[in-house]
């Protein structure tokens, strides 16, 4: 198309890219092609100085047609059909090439990655030749937003949007919102209490009017997309009728079956019904089926709960329901699962006594907790030493990589709180760095310094009871290297805290799946990008919060909860939605009415005209998949901005000799 | 499509540095994705594979296959979403009954079905991406250049 001018703009991204690829070179090949009237490289193309090149181009050259050859399109491309846009070109005459994410940064040698870069954007060229303006779809926004995850950065979305007069749907997998905050005693650097900070928002939302909270219940499906998702929920059968129950207690205290409390990590009893927790919300205890005496003799024993009920609110027959919502944004903050630290068997946990993880020792503290916040051996004496080892199943090749952030703070939170409830108890921090990185965090620090807490700088090695001295006799004894000192040392303890690493929880693939959404290579949450997208996810209309996304503390939970609800708004209150507009199309005077398009499409987007006896696309429920212009026998059904010319201009590159890879 | 045949010459590409040419096409939701993260991962993979996005698997036409065997390239990967997470419920499905009916054909043709593969992969599944590509990469080295012989 001798008409065509294109202008090609290959980003150095710093070194990300040019450190592999000679962007000179491809910038340079590229200005070969036909049709390429500029072909530039630039330091940073998503910079406004870059996107200035391409705005200033578009005018004074007279381009027709624009090539960016940077980042993946899912990071950058709506920001390129932006700048197109903004110097008058429709914004569907650009073609992306990712030569950072699938080229500069899997390929090692230089050569190679700058072939198959210089293949890669011959492919665009070719295919942009071949692009028509298109015009992007608006869809109207539902106003409704799901937040999955009812702990602190659950929480605090919630309030967010529902205080904007917005409705939320909170699921919540827990009989109880709260989350792991809940099962804190007091929160560092401030030593406030965490139920007095974390209760008042617990009331909130279950008393607000725009919050409809779903607790025990679970997300089993979601589909369509950004605006318009419907979410299939299953909520288990509490046993318990949510409208008549008072949330009296009667049947917790009746109850004559003890289970091991999962609240207190099993070093307390629950009932088989039980709210997890005194402050619980919603109040309305649910049934264990595993372990109600009813549920085990298949119904002929006990029932004392329901004889007890003055509300009538038992009810043994309910069943799990499905419902299904209806919203425009998913808030997804499901929080963290912690190592399991049986797995690093040095450490003793699970065998030894009074070895105890973070999570146990907070439940020891609390004043709610199974000793009534008394920190105690299991034999019932008080500790006269604890050992505190960081970094246990984190910064450790064996299990994770990552610096899992909190454990410092709370460990010395922990050393503080041993101090304090134990005076005279020797305590031990064992650490490789010490990171107090946030506000009032290095003070704190010194303070638990002043504290008489001893530092040892060298990573616990191994915890036993075989002892080698008569003082070591019916100790745990750590056994450890003062890197400091450069000496090894054992030291003698009643009590060990393992400060296991926060992982992604056990069942992120599923949820993964479910949502869409991709994960990093240590299991959490991905967000769109780093630093400037941070609770953004690669599937629009889909935030991440909290500690799914990577291990965080509670500050920072909060502040990606009420972030994640301000992009979750941004895009409510506009009302609509900007989608791609790269639906199907039927030509009617190439359609034969063979219906194959009408059997396959997952959407329903098709109809026949019976009269006319062709099929035509209804363009409000095509989703753009594709699949009719595929399985067209006559080429009569196309796809918007996926032609086959366009596919096959790539195919042709990068298939023949063209595509530069192979060529040694 | 002679002149293809001409400049495809067993001799001119066969041997010891054979480097397999393969188009990849990869669905936007899931298999796009996933070799993103293995990108932003930094896993090295061989440069072998070509990716071409496409919204969903069930939009690659047979002919997008053909045409690119016939346009030189030793292999073709079809990537998408595993099975019940389609973005669009169920492309993957048709994808993989058109990709069976292709292995007969390809078969019928000549070709070795070998040099075809579908695979399914996901958004977080960055690792599984470069493996993918690595071992379809050595396989289809092993089974060396493409050779067609063009009729008429």
């Amino acid at each position: 198309m001798p008409t065509d001018r294109i202008g090609v703009y290959v980003c150095h991204c710093g070194t990300n890219i040019a450190g592999t690829v000679d962007v000179k070179a491809l910038a340079e090949n590229a200005s070969r092609l036909p049709g390429v009237a500029a072909s530039r490289d630039y330091k940073y193309m998503c910079s406004n100085p870059g996107q200035d090149l391409i705005r200033k181009d578009i005018p004074e050259l007279g381009l027709t047609r624009v090539v960016v050859a940077a980042c993946s399109p899912l990071m950058h491309e709506t920001t390129f059909r932006r700048a197109c846009q903004e110097a008058g070109l429709n914004p569907f005459l650009f073609q992306m090439v990712n030569i950072r994410e699938q080229c500069s940064w899997v390929v090692e040698e230089k050569e190679a990655a700058t072939e198959k870069a210089k293949a890669l954007t011959e492919a665009a060229v070719r295919r942009v030749a071949l692009h028509e303006p298109l015009e992007a779809r608006s869809v109207p926004v539902n106003p409704n937003t799901l937040v999955v995850g009812g702990g602190i950065a659950g929480i605090e979305a919630c309030l967010k949007i529902a205080d904007s007069g917005r409705r939320v749907y909170l699921v919540e997998k827990e009989p109880s919102i709260g989350g792991r905050m809940a099962q804190f005693d007091k929160t560092f650097p401030t030593l406030d209490c965490a139920a007095c900070i974390l209760t008042p928002k617990m009331v909130s939302v279950g008393q607000h009017e725009n919050i409809e909270l779903l607790s025990y219940a679970e997300v089993e499906e979601v589909s369509g997309h950004v605006g318009n998702f419907k979410v299939k929920v299953r909520k288990k059968a509490r046993y318990v009728d949510e409208e008549t129950c008072t949330g009296c207690g009667r049947c917790q205290e009746v109850c004559p079956k003890k289970v091991p409390s999962e609240f207190d990590l099993g070093l307390g009893v629950r009932k088989a019904i039980y709210t997890p927790f005194p402050q619980a919300v919603p109040n309305i205890p649910v049934m264990d089926r595993e372990n109600c005496l009813y549920f085990i003799t298949g119904g002929r024993a006990c029932r004392i709960c329901e004889k007890d009920c003055t509300a009538g609110a038992i009810d043994f027959k309910q069943e799990d329901r499905v419902l299904e919502l209806e919203v425009g944004a998913i808030i997804i903050a499901t929080g963290y699962d912690l190592f399991d630290c049986r797995r690093a068997k040095e450490y003793g946990y699970g065998v030894l006594e009074n070895v105890l993880t973070s999570l146990e020792f907070e439940r020891l503290c609390h004043a709610g907790g199974p000793t009534g916040g008394k920190i105690l051996l299991k034999d019932g004496r008080e500790p006269s030493s604890v050992a505190i080892l960081h970094c246990i199943g984190s910064r450790d090749q064996n299990y994770n990589q990552y610096c899992s952030r909190v454990c410092c703070m709370y460990s010395m939170k922990f050393a503080h709180l041993v101090r304090e409830k134990v005076p005279g108890a020797r305590v031990y921090e064992l650490y490789i760095d010490l990171r107090a990185f946030g506000k009032g965090y290095e003070e704190f620090y010194k303070r638990v310094l002043s504290e008489d807490v001893v530092f040892i700088r060298g990573r616990a090695a191994e915890v036993t009871t075989f002892a080698e001295t008569p003082e070591e006799e019916g100790k745990l004894i750590v056994k450890c290297e003062d890197t400091l000192l450069g000496v090894p040392r054992r030291i003698p303890v009643d009590m060990v805290i393992l400060s296991p690493a926060m992982e992604p929880r056990r069942d992120n693939e599923a949820m993964a799946r479910i949502f869409s959404l991709g994960r990093s290579a240590d299991g959490f949450f991905l967000e769109r990008h780093p630093k400037l997208a941070p609770v953004s996810t690669a599937s629009d209309g889909i935030m991440v919060a909290g500690a799914c996304q990577g291990p965080k503390d509670i500050p920072d939970s909060v502040a990606q909860g009420a972030a994640a609800a301000a992009e979750a708004l941004s895009m409510i209150d506009r009302g609509a939605f900007q989608i791609e507009p790269l639906t199907s199309v039927i030509d009617e005077e190439i359609c034969s009415g063979c219906r194959i398009c009408y059997e396959l499409c997952p959407s329903s987007a098709i109809e026949l005209d019976e009269k006319m006896r062709v099929c035509r696309v209804v363009e409000a429920l095509c989703k753009g998949c594709g699949i009719c212009a595929a399985a067209c026998p006559s080429g009569a059904a196309r796809q918007n901005g996926f032609d086959d010319r366009q596919i096959l201009a790539e195919v042709q590159v990068v298939a023949s000799a063209g595509g530069g890879v192979g060529r040694a | 499509m002679k002149k293809a045949e001409e400049s495809r010459g067993a001799g001119e590409r066969g041997g010891e540095g054979f480097e397999p040419r393969i188009v990849g096409f990869l669905c936007r939701w899931c298999a796009y994705a996933g070799a993103d993260l293995a990108g932003t991962s930094r896993i090295k993979y061989p440069p072998n594979v070509m990716p071409i996005r496409v919204m969903c698997s069930g939009r690659v036409d047979p002919v997008f296959v053909i045409k690119a065997l016939m346009e030189g390239a030793d292999g073709v990967l079809i990537a998408g979403c595993h099975p019940g997470d389609c973005h669009y419920r169920g492309g993957n499905y048709i994808a993989r009954k058109r990709f069976l009916a292709m292995q007969r054909l390809l078969d019928y043709l000549g070709i070795d079905p070998k040099r075809v593969r579908l695979e399914w992969i996901s958004a977080s599944e960055g690792t599984r991406y470069a493996e993918t590509v690595a071992d379809f990469t050595s396989q289809i080295r092993k089974l060396g250049p493409i050779s067609l012989k063009v009729v008429g």
